[in-house]
C-alpha cells in the first residue's frame, strides 16, 4: 500500500508549486491585452506617451513573466516525477493537449515576446503591433489548451477503460475540447487574468497620481484600466455563476460543500450567504439564507433539486460497494488474460471501477474491505465543507467589491474628475493584492474540491503518485520552498523598483526620475 | 487512416525530431550560456553575448517543454517511468533552467557588478547542466534501468542517483557537453565580431575535438567494453495494443550493433556526427560562420540518431527486469492519440520554424559592444 505520507507530500508540493505559479500566469493573461490595447492607440495616434505606456508596462510585464515561465516548466516535469501513475493511467488523453499546448501557443507566446521587447527599432509600427497581439494570443491559447486538461479531470468525458493497456483511453478528441468544464474554466479563468492585469495598472497609475507624478501618463493608464477592469469583472462573476450550474458530479459535489448543503432541499433551494458550519454533526448551526437563488444558479429551473452532501454520499456509497467487483476483476483479468468471466464482471461493473478503487487507500485486498473501511471511503468522497465555504465566500467578496471599484473608476474616468477623487485612488491602491487571492482561492476550491480524486470518478490521489521515499519528497520540498522563497523576494524587489521609479526608467528624457546609465 | 505500426515508427521519429531540434536550438543558447564566463571579459563583452540569444532563447526553450510533452502524449509509460526514476536528475536539470528566464532578464536590470555576475554564473548553470545530465541519462539508457514494473503497470525505480554517474554515462555526458558548448560557439562566432568572436571560435574549435574525440570512444567502449544491450526474443506483434509485460528481452553483447548489422546505411549517422563536428571547426575557423552552424547542427542528429538507430526499438531498457524494457511498440498512446498528434504536429510544426525563421530574420546581423552602449535600457 502507498504510504499516506507519500501522498500528502506529493500534494503539498504540487499545491505549494501549482498556486506559486499562479501568482504570475493571471497577470501576464490580463497584462498582454493591456499592451495589445496601448499598442494599438500608439499606432492609430502616433502619440509617443503611448507607446512609452507600452514599454514601461511591458518592462514591468516582462519580470512578471520571467517567474511564470521559471514555474511553468515545473508543473510540466510534476506530472512525470510525482505522478507517474496518473501520467501512466491518463496520458493518453492528458498528454494531447500538454502537447499542442506547445506546439500551438507556447512556441507562439516565446517567439513573440523576444522580438516584442527587442523588436522596437527592427520592425515597421504595424509589425510590431502584430507581434504583440500574437504574444496576447498565444499566452491565452496556452490557458485554453491546459484548462482542456483541467477541465477533463473534472469532469472526464470522451475516454473509456482499457484494460489490456491498464489505462483511460481516448475515445472522442471533440468531446474533451467541448467538455463544458473546459470551456468554462477558461472563459472565467481568463477573465480573472484580465481583472488581475487591470487591478495591477490601475492601482499603480494611482499610486503616480496620488503622489502627483507623471501624471499625464497616469490618468491615460487608469482609464484604459478602468475600461478593461470593469468589462473583465463583469465577465469573471457572470461565468463564474456559468460554472455553477451543476454539469457533472464533480461539480455537484463542490457545489454540495461550497453550499454546506447537507440535505437536499426542496426545489429552487435557496442561496446560503453566510452559516455556522457543524462539520461532525452534519448541520449547519444557523444560516443567512436568499431563498430560491441556488437553485437557479445550479439547475437553471425552479423545478429541479440539487442534491445535497448525505444523498451524495449515500449514492457514492453504491458505488463504491457495485466497484468492489470491478476491482478484483480487473486484478483476475491483469493476472489470466483469458479470464473471460472476469471480463465479463468488470465490463458489467466498470463505471464503478474507480469508486472500488478509493478502497486501496484502506487495503490492498479490497474483496475483503471491512464496513468501517468503506464508511471511510464513502466519506472521503466529499471534501470537507469549511473550507470549501469560506474559500468560495471570499472569492465571490472580492470579485464584487472590484466590479465595484472598476465601476467607479470607470465612471469618474469618463467625467474626468478622478484625479481629484483621493478616497478612489487611494482604495484602488489598497485593492491591489486582492486578484491574486481571488485567484488562489479560486483554484483551492476548484482542486481541493475535487478530492479524493484526481480523475473525478476515475482515478483517487492516493493511486496517483510516483513510487518514491517520502525522504525525496521531503529533499524537493525543501529545494522548491528555497528557490521560490529567493526568486520571489528578488521578483518583488526589482517589481517594486521600476513601479516605485515608474516611467522614467525607461530613459526616454520624457518622465519624472529620469535615470542616466 | 494510418496504420499502428506506421504510427509507432512515425512517433520514434517525430520524437527525435524533437530532441534533435531542441539540441539545435536550445542548444545553441544553452552552449551560449556555458561560454559567456569565458568569451565575454567584461560587462559590455557579457552584454553581447547575452543579447545575441536574448530575444529567442525563450522560444527555443519551447523545443524542450514540447519535447517532454510530446513524450507525454505519445509515450505515457516512458514519461512516467523516466521523469519519476530519474527524480533527482530531473529536478537538477529543473532546477538548473532556473536561472535562466531570471537571469536573462533581471541581470543588467540593476547596476552592480556583483548582481550581474551572479546573474552570469547562474546562466552558466542554465546552460551548462542540462545538457550534461542529458548525456548522463542517455548514458543510462544504453546500459540499462534499474526499473521494474508491477502486473499494474506501476513502475518502481531502484537505484540511486550517484548510480547514474558512472563512468561510461559520464563520458555520454561529455559527448552531449561538449556538442552543445561546440554549438553555442560556432553560433556566437556568427553573431558577434572582434575578440568575442575570436575566442568563441577558438572555444568552439576545441569543443568539437573533445566532442569527436568522446563520441569515438564512447562507441569503441561500447563495442569491447562489456556494455550489453538488449533484444527481443519473443515474437513481436508491432500493430498489438500497448502492453510492455507481453514480450521476452534478453541482455547480448550485439544488441546494439543489430541494427547497423542489419542496416549498413546507418553508419553515415556516426560519420555525419564526426564529419559535421570537423567541418564545423574548419569553417568557422575560416570564417564561415553560417555554414559551420549548418555543420555543427548536422552533427548534432549525427550523434542523436547514432545512439537513437543503435537502440531502436528500445527507448528505456530495464537492467532488473529485461521483459519490462520499455519500447517504442508497447509504450506507446493508443491508435487515435498517436493519429490526433502526429496531424497536430504536421500542422503546427511548419509554422513555428517559420515565425521562428522570421525572428531570426529581423534580429539578424552582428550584437557589438555599441549596440549594447546606445540600448543599455532595452538590452538585456
Amino acid at each position: 500500500m502507498i504510504s499516506h505520507e507519500l501522498v500528502d507530500l506529493s500534494r503539498l508540493q504540487f499545491a505549494a508549486t501549482a498556486m506559486y505559479h499562479f501568482l504570475f500566469v493571471p497577470l501576464t493573461l490580463g497584462m498582454v491585452w493591456l499592451l495589445v490595447i496601448m499598442e494599438s492607440v500608439y499606432v492609430m495616434t502616433g502619440k509617443l506617451i503611448w507607446k512609452d505606456m507600452t514599454r514601461f508596462w511591458g518592462k514591468l510585464f516582462g519580470i512578471n513573466f520571467a517567474l511564470g515561465v521559471t514555474t511553468g516548466i515545473t508543473m510540466e516535469f510534476q506530472f512525470g516525477t510525482n505522478w507517474a501513475y496518473y501520467s501512466h493511467y491518463v496520458g493518453d488523453i492528458f498528454g494531447a493537449p500538454l502537447a499542442i499546448e506547445g506546439l500551438m501557443a507556447f512556441f507562439l507566446e516565446s517567439t513573440f515576446i523576444g522580438l516584442f521587447f527587442f523588436g522596437w527599432d527592427k520592425l515597421s509600427k504595424p509589425k510590431h503591433l502584430m507581434v504583440t497581439l500574437l504574444m496576447a494570443i498565444g499566452t491565452n491559447l496556452s490557458a485554453l489548451w491546459i484548462l482542456i486538461a483541467n477541465g477533463w479531470m473534472q469532469n472526464p468525458v470522451g475516454a473509456e477503460f482499457n484494460w489490456h493497456t491498464m489505462r483511460m483511453e481516448m475515445t472522442n478528441f471533440w468531446d474533451i475540447l467541448m467538455n463544458p468544464d473546459a470551456q468554462v474554466k477558461f472563459v472565467h479563468t481568463v477573465s480573472a487574468g484580465y481583472v488581475t492585469g487591470a487591478m495591477f495598472v490601475l492601482s499603480i497609475s494611482s499610486w503616480y497620481l496620488l503622489k502627483k507624478r507623471n501624471v499625464e501618463f497616469a490618468k491615460r493608464s487608469f482609464s484604459v484600466a478602468a475600461a478593461f477592469g470593469l468589462a473583465a469583472s463583469a465577465s469573471v462573476i457572470v461565468l463564474g455563476d456559468e460554472s455553477g450550474y451543476t454539469v457533472g458530479e464533480a461539480q455537484q459535489t463542490k457545489m454540495a460543500a461550497i453550499e454546506a448543503m447537507w440535505e437536499t432541499k426542496p426545489a429552487p433551494a435557496g442561496l446560503t450567504l453566510l452559516a455556522g458550519i457543524n462539520e461532525a454533526e452534519h448541520k449547519n448551526n444557523w444560516e443567512i439564507e436568499m431563498p430560491y437563488v441556488m437553485g437557479i444558479i445550479g439547475t437553471r429551473s425552479l423545478s429541479k433539486t440539487i442534491p445535497g452532501i448525505d444523498e451524495i454520499k449515500a449514492k457514492n456509497r453504491e458505488r463504491i460497494l457495485n466497484g468492489i467487483p470491478a476491482v478484483v476483476a480487473l486484478e483476475q483479468l491483469r493476472a489470466d488474460r483469458n479470464n473471460s468471466e472476469a471480463e465479463a464482471t468488470l465490463k458489467a461493473h466498470i463505471h464503478d471501477l474507480g469508486f472500488g478503487l478509493l478502497l486501496k487507500r484502506y487495503t490492498d485486498k479490497v474483496a475483503e474491505a471491512t464496513p468501517a473501511m468503506i464508511a471511510q471511503a464513502v466519506d472521503d468522497t466529499v471534501p470537507r465543507v469549511a473550507p470549501m465555504f469560506w474559500s468560495f465566500r471570499i472569492m465571490v467578496g472580492l470579485g464584487f467589491a472590484m466590479l465595484a471599484l472598476f465601476a467607479l473608476a470607470m465612471w469618474s474616468s469618463l467625467k474626468g474628475c478622478f484625479t481629484e477623487k483621493l478616497w478612489l485612488l487611494k482604495w484602488a491602491v489598497l485593492m491591489l493584492p486582492m486578484p491574486w487571492i481571488a485567484a488562489e482561492l479560486g483554484w483551492f476550491v476548484a482542486e481541493y474540491g475535487r478530492q479524493p480524486w484526481t480523475i473525478y470518478g476515475v482515478l483517487p490521489t492516493h493511486l496517483s503518485v510516483s513510487t518514491l521515499s517520502p525522504a525525496s519528497l521531503y529533499g524537493s520540498l525543501i529545494g522548491f520552498v528555497g528557490f521560490y522563497t529567493v526568486l520571489l523576494v528578488v521578483e518583488l524587489y526589482l517589481m517594486v523598483k521600476f513601479a516605485r521609479q515608474g516611467p522614467g526608467s525607461l530613459g526616454t528624457g520624457r518622465y519624472d526620475q529620469e535615470v542616466h546609465a | 487512416m494510418l496504420d499502428y505500426t506506421t504510427l509507432k515508427i512515425i512517433w520514434w521519429l517525430l520524437v527525435g525530431v524533437l530532441l534533435v531540434g531542441f539540441a539545435i536550438m536550445d542548444g545553441h543558447d544553452m552552449g551560449v550560456g556555458t561560454l559567456l564566463p569565458f568569451v565575454g571579459k567584461n560587462d559590455d563583452e557579457r552584454r553581447v553575448v547575452i543579447n545575441t540569444v536574448g530575444p529567442h532563447w525563450d522560444g527555443n526553450q519551447v523545443w524542450f517543454i514540447t519535447g517532454g510533452g510530446a513524450i507525454f502524449a505519445a509515450w505515457p509509460l516512458v514519461y512516467a517511468t523516466a521523469f519519476s526514476g530519474f527524480y533527482w536528475a530531473m529536478l537538477a536539470v529543473l532546477w538548473a533552467l532556473f536561472f535562466r528566464p531570471v537571469g536573462f532578464d533581471y541581470r543588467s536590470k540593476i547596476h552592480n557588478a556583483r548582481w550581474r555576475s551572479t546573474w552570469d554564473w547562474g546562466l552558466f548553470v542554465g546552460g551548462a547542466v542540462p545538457p550534461l545530465i542529458f548525456g548522463v541519462a542517455f548514458g543510462n539508457l544504453l546500459q540499462g534501468v534499474p526499473f521494474s514494473l508491477d502486473n499494474n503497470l506501476v513502475s518502481y525505480y531502484s537505484g540511486s542517483f550517484w548510480a547514474l554517474l558512472n563512468p561510461f554515462a559520464l563520458l555520454c555526458g561529455v559527448v552531449s557537453s561538449a556538442m552543445i558548448t561546440m554549438q553555442g560557439g560556432v553560433y556566437l562566432a556568427h553573431r558577434t565580431e572582434g575578440r568575442i568572436q575570436l575566442r568563441s571560435m577558438m572555444l568552439a574549435g576545441y569543443a568539437a575535438w573533445v566532442m569527436v574525440a568522446a563520441f569515438v570512444l564512447a562507441g569503441l567502449w561500447l563495442r569491447f567494453g562489456h556494455i550489453d544491450g538488449y533484444v527481443i526474443t519473443s515474437s513481436v506483434d508491432a500493430a498489438a495494443l500497448p502492453d510492455p509485460l507481453a514480450k521476452t528481452v534478453a541482455r547480448s553483447a550485439e544488441g546494439w550493433w543489430q541494427n547497423y548489422r542489419a542496416q549498413p546505411m546507418l553508419w553515415l549517422l556516426p560519420g555525419l556526427a564526426i564529419c559535421g563536428a570537423l567541418l564545423a571547426t574548419w569553417l568557422v575557423q575560416s570564417g564561415r560562420t553560417l555554414r559551420a552552424f549548418i555543420t555543427s547542427s548536422l552533427s548534432i542528429l549525427g550523434v542523436i540518431g547514432t545512439a537513437g538507430a543503435a537502440m531502436f526499438p528500445f527507448v528505456m531498457p530495464s537492467s532488473i527486469q529485461p521483459n519490462a524494457s520499455l519500447t517504442v511498440w508497447d509504450s506507446v498512446s493508443s491508435h487515435l492519440t498517436l493519429q490526433l498528434m502526429f496531424f497536430a504536429t504536421l500542422i503546427f510544426m511548419p509554422l513555428i520554424i517559420f515565425y521562428t525563421s522570421w525572428a531570426y530574420h529581423v534580429m539578424r546581423g552582428k550584437v557589438t559592444v555599441a549596440d549594447i552602449q546606445a540600448n543599455s535600457h532595452q538590452a538585456y
